[in-house]
Parts: structure tokens; C-alpha cells; sequence
């Protein structure tokens, strides 16, 4: 249960966000596509899925619901309310700039010496 | 957060706070349907059903710990947390009660007095006039003089203030009056006020019977015979008759019409009295004679309030006001020459009981503070040594993963606790003390516990919490798991690390203790001084009193034919040894008559005009208040309104104006006219005991007529027996007429010191107090200590300590702490006695008795708190000590 500490702090949220607008998931679920879309390499355990969920919700970002799923169970659905896709909008923005300018800096030419 | 997300997640917390269990429930069983999804999904890929739930629970972690991630997510977790705590507290504290009671107590005592003392700031100075509104913009208006006397305005200048000053709001005239009311055969002299017609409107008071006065009703000679009654008169006098409006009741002798009930709960505006009736300003001379003054602005007789517009500061207010001031001395200087106007805040009100209640207050104040900080030390201390008690579970809830952050909470938590019970019994104190000022002064005061003093006792409360949680917090901070573990009772008395901590608040309450003391000490001292100085005249046997005449009614023959046959009749009284009459009683509130003189042979430095108070005095007035004459003679009947002026001069009068040589046969120009000086008096004190000499003189009351002055009777008969004669006698001359109050001499001087002995009892009080407080310190300090270390003790005996070996260690252990806390008093008394200075007579704020009796009340009391451990150390067991 190690902390997303290779995460930076608000990316996972960022990540949870984009992962819940394109359909309403339970957490479970959210787990999976994390791993399936990062193809491992964003090692997310799932001890700290649960508490970023809920503090997504209490902010208001994520709306939860208990639906019946596909197999007939009740299960708790989140899904992004208007102002969470408003708050993607700007993290993407903000994210596409940060790296844009990080690999700006990364892909410099070194000068020879 | 921004609203749209609050309208999403305030559902949310409500929900979480207060379905809790639900929300519970919902986290563990989205929890369970991950570990179900896992595993069906790890038996999909083959997995043994075993290996499948290992798995998922393996990467999920443990349970617990996300649940209460997720719990601290929802962002009520503290207020969850604060209420744990709530509950752990009222545990602990349940479980010491003794610990519990006294630490409240404690608190009890310091915030009671804040709260006290405050309600009496609040009530007396700050705003002290019950239902009336805005009074924050309320200030006093006087004008001035020259020498700064007679600090009264006139009626034309105020309705100029009214007319010219555009940031005030409105100004109102309120002078305390009395009357003699009679209803049926019962008669007494009540007080009232004078008052502008705008009054009730003014100050938002409405009369809740009948009306307040009308625009226009404060103008014409006697025109508005018209009254409003205090709730108290109406319900008391008048039996709450609900027909009161339109009947007419004497005043005075004059009849008036009530057109009004004042609320319940309204006093009027004159701090230490309450008022029962109000009169519009066009009655003044129905109660103070001396003519129409409503046309004269050279009449100066108005005391009033100006209320200023909003936001609008007192200086500004005073700018304009000065403005005006002088405008009227450039128009009319034969009136105005050198007067000017000022104002003044309540809490200064120079016409009322607020500026000799303001120093006492003032003290009041400090010692309050004073006694708070030696509570709080105590209950730090107390706190301190539970806290020690309790290391095995601090360590324990560390141990198990409790923040250190956490724990600070639960001290507060517990320190709040104390200090709320604390001030919930600090607001009875003082509920129950706010009228002890007024009994113990003989004032009228209403105390009042408004929102203010609430919000203070709040204040003060969240102060306490801080200071006797954070103690024991920072005593925590220290705990170290290691060294925790090691059972721990090998004290040494006084030598423990953390001992110092406890030490210095034991050191501390000494210190502020010693400075309370020594301050007591000094206005005890100053008190005995005041109290024993002779004020130059006999107090024991002489008896003072009047009668209501120019409230009667009487104009000035009259009066002198009332007075001579009224001074007949009082010295054929058995008993009496003789009676003079006096206008003014000395050392009492009633300014005397003051003029500007010229003496032949005395030429005034530039730019000085003396001027000297004087009295109207009546034969025999100098031998019934035992006033030796010293040179020349006293006056007589013969010197009366035919008689060539006369003037008798005081020694200290004498030796300024004549340099020494005898005046007597000298002249004396008195408000212009010249009067021969017959004879020399002695000094005595004329407006305050702590006075220094002054020059003063005398003059015939027949040369000077005053309708109603002091009758003075020296005799050996005891008050009662006087009174009811003297009762007897004026009835038989007007059967209308009651006596004002009869008091002797002696009661004159006491009231004019009552401020200081109501200083000294309080601070005498709160000092006894505070040296209690700092005694149980010590004694809780020296009972911890010798508990730590009976092993140590046990070895010292076995090794051949006596009994007062022992004793010895212990007392002078705490006497060590107690010479520190000293030493640290004598310095702080010394740099805050100065302060004292003012409110001091002929004692130095550093006198050496004050300072001495403190240091020896201060030792006794720590060797008395000392010796109760002491004992219990001598009497340790050595061979159980050792064995335990």
C-alpha cells in the first residue's frame, strides 16, 4: 500500500477526474482503468484510490450514487457534476502548459564542452 | 471552497456528522464490493479462490486505515475528534474530583472577579444608563472657567450648541434636583431632574404611561407645571394607580400634572442616583429659586449630555463646539468673557458619581487581572502534576500512534472544559457581586450583566484555556517514549528536571500575591491616615441637617424668620449645646462660593487674580464645630444686613495675603465691596482630606443670605433623640416640611473617604484571595514533591535524618521558592506602586511597613502551606519506603 508518492500531488486527482468523465465507474472500476490506461506505470494502490474519491466528492467534483450494476448488485457510482468537469477543464489546461514547458526544458540541446 | 461546491458538499458533512453510522456503512461496504469485484476478477484469470481473496486483500491494505483516511477526507473528523475528547474529558474530570473542584474553583474565583469588576466598569463608566440608546455616542457637556470652577453652562448657551453645532444630534440638559413630595400626611425629599423638553426623544426612552415632553414645553417662566415619574415612584407612591396620568401632585409646593411613567428599569442619567420624577427646564426656579434663569446667559446652572452623530469622534465634536464657545465670548462678553464649553466622555463625567468611582475602578481592574493570572498558574499547576500522573497514558496513545497534534487537542479540550465551568461560575460571582459596589459606596447603581460582560467572561475564559492547557502541553511535548517506559518514583525533593517548570508558577503567583499585598498594605496604611488626620474640626458630637426650604417655597424673609426662630427652638432642646448654620458642609459634594479679592498692601504677581473660596456661616457656627478662633473675634447677631461687611480669615489665609502680620481690623474686598477682617480662624479641611492648607475665609450667612443652609448642633444626646425633636420642631413652625438626612460630622468625613475604604475592602479582599490561591500552590507544589521522593526521604532517615532534618529540607525548600517569588514582587511592587502615587495620602508608595508586612504575611502563609508536607515527610516510614 505504498502512497502515490511518484504522483504529483493533485495529478491523481486530475487523473481521476479525466478517467470519471468519460463514464460514471465504481471505485473498483476506477482502479482498473487507471492501471489499464497508464499501462502500469502509474502504480496506484488502491488504499489511496478511496480516501482521493471521497475527498473528490466532499469538494464536490464527484457526485457518488448506488446504482444496481450489470450483474444485478447494488454498487456506488461516481460521476462528475458540472463544476468537476469545470475543475478538469483547468487542470488539464494547466497540466498541458507545466509539461509542455518541462519537456521544453528536458529536450534541450546540452552544449558541448 | 466556492459556493457551487459547498451546494454539492455540504449534504455531504451534515450527512457524515450526523449519520455518522450510515456513512460508516456506505465506506464499508463499497469497500467489500472492491474485494468481491478483486476476487471474481482474480478467479477469472485462475486463481485458486484462496490465493484470489489473499490477493485482493493484499492490495487493497488494511481496511482500518483506509476507512479512516476516508473519514478524514469528509473534513469533519476534527469536530468528531473534539467531541471524543469532550467525552474523555468529562471522564477525567469525574474521575479527580478533588483535583476538578479545586482547578474549578480556582477559575471560578479569577474569572468571577474579571467579570465582576468589569460588569462595574461596564455599568458605571462605559455605559451606564439602563435603556438608554446609543449611549457609546452619549458624552457629558460642562463649560469652563477660567480657574476651572463652576463647570455648569447656561441655558441660552446650550440652545446656541443646539442651534450652531451641525455633528451632534441633539443635546439635552439633565441637573439633579430634589423636592419634597408629600402624599397624604407622609413627606420626604426624593431627587429628580431638570431636563430639555427633547429629553425622552433624546435618549429613546418612552414613557410607558402617558407621554414625555413636548417641543416648546422648556421655554416661559414656571409655564409647564408638568411632570414624568419614575416606575419605582409610581408603583411605591402611587400604588401603580393606572388613572396617574392627568392627576396633579405637589413638587415642592408647586402643584404639577404627571403626563408620563418612565419604563421599568429606567434610572435617568446621573451615575449613583436614581432619579424619580423629570420636570422640563421651564420649572428650574420652582426648585433651585434664585430668579428665571432660562433668558440669563450668565446664569450657569445646566448639566447635560450631547450625543454626537455617528462616526463622528468626540474631538471633532469638541472643535465645533470650541468654535461656538468662542463666537459667544466675542458676542456677549459680559457674559461669556473667558468661558468656554467641553466635553467630556461618560466615564469622565465631571458632574456626576463616575469621576470618584473612576480611580477605585481603575485599581479594581488591575488587581482583577492580577488575581486571574495567580488562578491560572494555579490551575496550570494543577493540570501540571496530573499531567505527570498521566505520562504512562500519553505514552500510550503515542505509543499506539496518536499525533502529538492530537494530544495538544485533548489538553485544550481539557483546559477548556475547566475554564468554561470556571466561567459559568465566574458569571454567578459576578452576578451575585454587581450590586456589592453599590452597597458597599451607599450609591444607587445599576448592575447590569449585558452581552458585554459576556463577551468578556468569554474572552477571558478562551485566555485561561489557553494558558492552563498550553502548560501541561508543553510538559507533554517532552514525554519520550524510551524513557517512559522505566518505572519512575526515585524523585529527589526539588531536584527533578521538570520540577522547574512548576517551581516558576509557584514563584510567580508568589510574586503577583506579594505585589497585591503590598498594595493593600499601602492603602490600608493610606486609609488609617486619611481616617485619623483631624480635619480641623470636632466630627463626633456635632450633628449636620437641613431643611427643604427654597423647595418649599420660601423667599428670602421668610426664610430668615424660619431660620432665627427654628435656631431659637433647637438651643432651649435639652441636650444641645449649641447650633450655628453653615451653607456649605465641608468635605461635602456642594462647591462653595468663591470671589476674586483684593487685599491693601498685597499687589498680585502679573497676570495672577486671587481668588479664595469662602462659606456663609451663622453665629456660633465656629464653637459647634470646635474651629478655634485664634485672633479677633467670631461673628454675632449684630452682624447682619444693616451691619457694616465683615470676614473672618483662616491662619493660612493670613499668612499669604498679610505675610504674618495680624489682620484682624485689615480690609478685604469680597465680590467687589470691601469687608473688615474681625477675626483669624484655624486651618481645617474644606474639600478633601488629603488636601494640603489653603487659604479660606468666612463671612456672616446674613451678609450673604442663602435660603437653605446646613444646620449644624453639637450635643452628647445620641442622633435619634435629637432627630425626632428636631422632627417635632420644625412641624411646629411648617407642618409641610420634612428634614433632609441628618448625619453626624464624623459620617461626612467617612463619606468623603468611602471610595477609599470601598478601594481598600476590595482590594483587601481580592488580595486575601490571591494569597490563598498562591498557599494552595505552594501546598500542592510541596505535597507533589514529597509524594515523588519518600524513597529519598526513606534513605535520608535510614541513613540517621532526624525528624526536623526532614522538616527543615522540606520547609526550606519551599521557602527558597517562596524568597524568589518575593524578590521578584519587591521588584515588580516597586516599579507599579508609583502607580499607586495618586490615590495615596502622605504615604510613600514605597513605605517600608507596607513592604515589610507583606514580606512577613507572605513567609507565615508559605511556612503555614509548607508545613502540612513537611509533616507528612517526617513521617515516612524508612523502612517501608525503602521496601516499596
Amino acid at each position: 500500500m505504498s502512497k502515490p508518492s511518484d504522483l504529483v500531488q493533485g495529478t491523481l486527482d486530475m487523473l481521476i477526474l479525466k478517467i470519471l468523465a468519460l463514464e460514471p465507474l465504481n471505485g473498483w472500476a476506477v482502479g482498473q482503468r487507471l492501471k489499464q490506461i497508464s499501462g502500469g506505470m502509474l502504480q496506484v494502490s488502491d488504499g489511496s484510490l478511496y480516501p482521493a474519491l471521497h475527498k473528490l466528492e466532499q469538494q464536490g467534483w464527484i457526485r457518488a450514487e448506488w446504482k444496481s450494476s450489470v450483474n444485478n448488485r447494488r454498487a456506488k457510482f461516481y460521476s462528475l457534476t458540472r463544476i468537476g468537469r469545470k475543475q478538469l477543464e483547468k487542470e488539464s489546461a494547466s497540466w498541458n502548459s507545466l509539461s509542455a514547458a518541462i519537456s521544453g526544458i528536458v529536450n534541450l540541446k546540452e552544449a558541448s564542452t | 471552497m466556492s459556493i457551487q461546491q459547498w451546494f454539492y458538499a455540504l449534504p455531504l458533512r451534515l450527512r457524515s456528522l450526523f449519520r455518522r453510522k450510515q456513512a460508516d456503512q456506505d465506506l464499508k461496504d463499497e469497500l467489500r464490493d472492491h474485494l468481491e469485484l478483486e476476487i471474481a476478477q482474480n478467479l477469472s484469470r485462475g486463481m485458486s479462490p484462496e490465493d484470489s481473496r489473499s490477493s485482493a486483500v493484499r492490495d487493497l491494505g488494511g481496511v482500518t486505515q483506509i476507512e479512516e483516511r476516508c473519514r478524514e477526507a469528509r473534513g469533519v473528523s476534527s469536530i468528531q475528534d473534539f467531541f471524543q475528547d469532550l467525552r474523555y474529558g468529562v471522564r477525567q474530570l469525574r474521575r479527580s474530583p478533588g483535583f476538578s473542584v479545586l482547578a474549578i474553583l480556582c477559575l471560578t474565583l479569577g474569572i468571577g472577579a474579571n467579570a465582576t469588576v468589569f460588569s462595574w466598569v461596564e455599568g458605571l463608566l462605559l455605559r451606564p444608563y439602563p435603556l438608554v440608546a446609543h449611549q457609546e455616542r452619549l458624552v457629558a457637556l460642562t463649560g469652563t472657567t477660567p480657574d476651572s470652577e463652576n463647570p455648569e453652562t447656561s441655558w441660552p448657551d446650550l440652545l446656541e450648541i443646539q442651534r450652531s453645532c451641525t455633528l451632534i444630534d441633539s443635546v439635552i440638559a439633565s441637573k439633579i434636583t430634589g423636592a419634597t413630595l408629600s402624599i397624604g400626611d407622609h413627606a420626604d425629599v426624593t431627587t429628580g431632574s431638570i431636563v430639555s423638553a427633547n429629553y425622552f426623544d433624546a435618549i429613546g426612552v418612552r414613557p410607558m404611561l402617558g407621554r414625555g415632553f413636548q417641543p416648546g414645553e422648556d421655554s416661559g417662566r414656571n409655564a409647564h407645571p408638568i411632570a414624568v415619574i419614575s416606575y419605582r415612584l409610581w408603583k411605591d407612591r402611587f400604588n401603580g394607580d393606572p388613572e396617574i396620568i392627568g392627576k396633579t401632585q405637589r413638587f415642592s409646593n408647586v402643584v404639577f400634572t404627571i403626563v408620563g411613567v418612565a419604563p421599568e428599569g429606567f434610572f435617568g442619567t446621573f451615575v449613583g442616583r436614581a432619579m424619580n420624577f423629570w420636570v422640563p427646564a421651564s420649572m428650574e426656579e420652582a426648585f433651585e429659586g434664585g430668579g428665571y434663569k432660562l433668558d440669563d446667559r450668565g446664569a450657569r446652572w445646566v448639566e447635560g449630555y450631547v450625543r454626537l452623530k455617528p462616526g463622528v469622534t468626540r474631538q471633532q465634536a469638541q472643535q465645533e463646539i470650541s468654535t461656538v464657545a468662542s463666537r459667544l465670548e466675542a458676542v456677549y462678553p459680559a457674559t461669556n468673557r473667558g468661558h468656554g464649553l467641553q466635553l467630556w466622555p461618560l466615564w469622565e463625567t465631571p458632574f456626576n458619581h463616575a469621576s470618584t468611582l473612576r480611580p477605585t475602578l481603575e485599581i479594581m481592574v488591575a488587581v482583577a487581572a492580577f488575581v486571574f493570572l495567580i488562578a491560572c498558574a494555579n490551575v496550570s499547576n494543577l493540570l501540571l502534576v496530573r499531567s505527570f500522573a498521566r505520562r504512562q497514558e500519553m505514552t500510550v496513545r503515542l505509543a499506539i500512534g496518536a499525533g502529538r497534534g492530537r494530544l495538544l487537542k485533548q489538553l485544550l479540550t481539557e483546559g477548556l472544559l475547566l475554564s468554561t465551568f470556571g466561567a459559568a461560575g465566574g458569571m454567578l460571582v459576578a452576578y451575585w457581586c454587581r450590586h456589592a459596589l453599590a452597597l458597599l459606596l451607599t450609591l444607587y447603581l445599576p448592575g447590569e450583566m449585558d452581552s458585554r460582560v459576556l463577551a468578556l467572561s468569554a474572552g477571558v475564559c478562551l485566555i485561561a484555556t489557553l494558558l492552563v492547557g498550553l502548560v501541561p502541553a508543553f510538559q507533554a511535548r517532552h514525554v519520550d517514549l524510551a524513557s517512559a517506559l522505566r518505572a519512575e518514583s526515585t524523585g529527589v525533593v526539588g531536584a527533578r528536571g521538570a520540577a522547574w517548570l512548576r517551581s516558576s508558577l509557584v514563584v510567580l503567583q508568589v510574586c503577583l500575591s506579594f505585589v497585591l499585598l503590598v498594595g493593600a498594605g499601602l492603602l490600608i496604611k493610606s486609609l488609617h491616615e486619611v481616617r485619623t488626620a483631624s480635619p480641623g474640626f470636632s466630627t463626633s458630637k456635632v450633628l449636620d441637617t437641613s431643611a427643604p426650604l427654597v423647595a418649599a417655597g420660601y423667599d428670602a424673609p421668610r426664610a430668615k424668620v424660619f431660620q432665627d426662630q427654628l435656631m431659637d427652638r433647637v438651643r432651649s432642646l435639652p441636650g444641645v449645646e449649641s447650633a450655628g448654620y453653615g451653607r456649605v458642609t465641608p468635605l461635602g459634594y456642594i462647591p462653595f462660593s468663591e470671589t476674586p479679592i483684593a487685599v491693601d498692601g498685597y499687589i498680585p504677581s502679573p497676570g495672577e487674580q486671587p481668588t479664595v473660596e469662602y462659606n456663609q456661616v451663622s453665629p456660633a457656627y465656629f464653637p459647634t464645630l470646635g474651629i478655634a478662633i485664634t485672633s479677633g473675634r467670631e461673628f454675632t447677631r449684630d452682624d447682619d444686613e444693616n451691619a457694616p461687611l465683615v470676614a473672618i480669615v483662616n491662619r493660612t489665609m493670613a499668612a499669604r495675603y498679610w505675610r504674618g502680620k495680624d489682620p484682624v481690623g485689615q480690609r478685604l474686598q469680597v465680590k467687589g465691596k470691601w469687608a473688615q477682617v474681625v477675626g483669624v480662624a484655624a486651618d481645617s479641611k474644606y474639600e478633601s482630606m488629603s488636601e494640603s492648607p489653603r487659604p479660606f475665609f468666612y463671612v456672616p450667612l446674613r451678609q450673604d443670605f442663602d435660603r437653605e443652609p446646613e444646620l449644624y448642633i453639637r450635643t452628647a444626646q445620641p442622633p435619634q433623640t435629637i432627630v425626632a425633636a428636631l422632627t417635632r420642631e420644625v412641624r411646629a413652625l411648617d407642618a409641610n416640611l420634612a428634614l433632609y438626612e441628618t448625619i453626624t460630622l464624623q459620617e461626612q468625613v467617612d463619606r468623603s473617604t468611602s471610595t477609599q475604604l470601598v478601594a481598600v475592602t476590595l482590594v483587601g479582599i481580592l488580595g486575601g484571595l490571591a494569597l490563598l490561591l498562591a498557599s494552595v500552590g505552594l501546598y500542592g507544589l510541596m505535597s507533589y514533591a514529597v509524594s515523588q521522593s519518600t524513597r529519598e526521604l526513606g534513605l535520608r532517615m535510614a541513613l540517621g535524618a532526624g525528624v526536623f532534618n526532614v522538616l527543615r529540607m522540606v520547609i526550606s525548600r519551599g521557602l527558597t521558592l517562596t524568597a524568589a517569588g518575593i524578590l521578584a514582587g519587591i521588584a515588580t511592587a516597586f516599579a507599579l506602586t508609583r502607580l499607586l502615587g495618586g490615590y495615596l495620602y502622605h504615604v510613600n508608595p514605597r513605605d517600608p511597613l507596607a513592604f515589610g508586612s507583606g514580606l512577613a504575611v507572605m513567609m507565615i502563609t508559605a511556612v503555614a502551606a509548607c508545613l502540612l508536607p513537611a509533616w507528612r515527610a517526617a513521617r515516612t516510614d524508612p523502612a517501608r519506603a525503602l521496601r516499596d
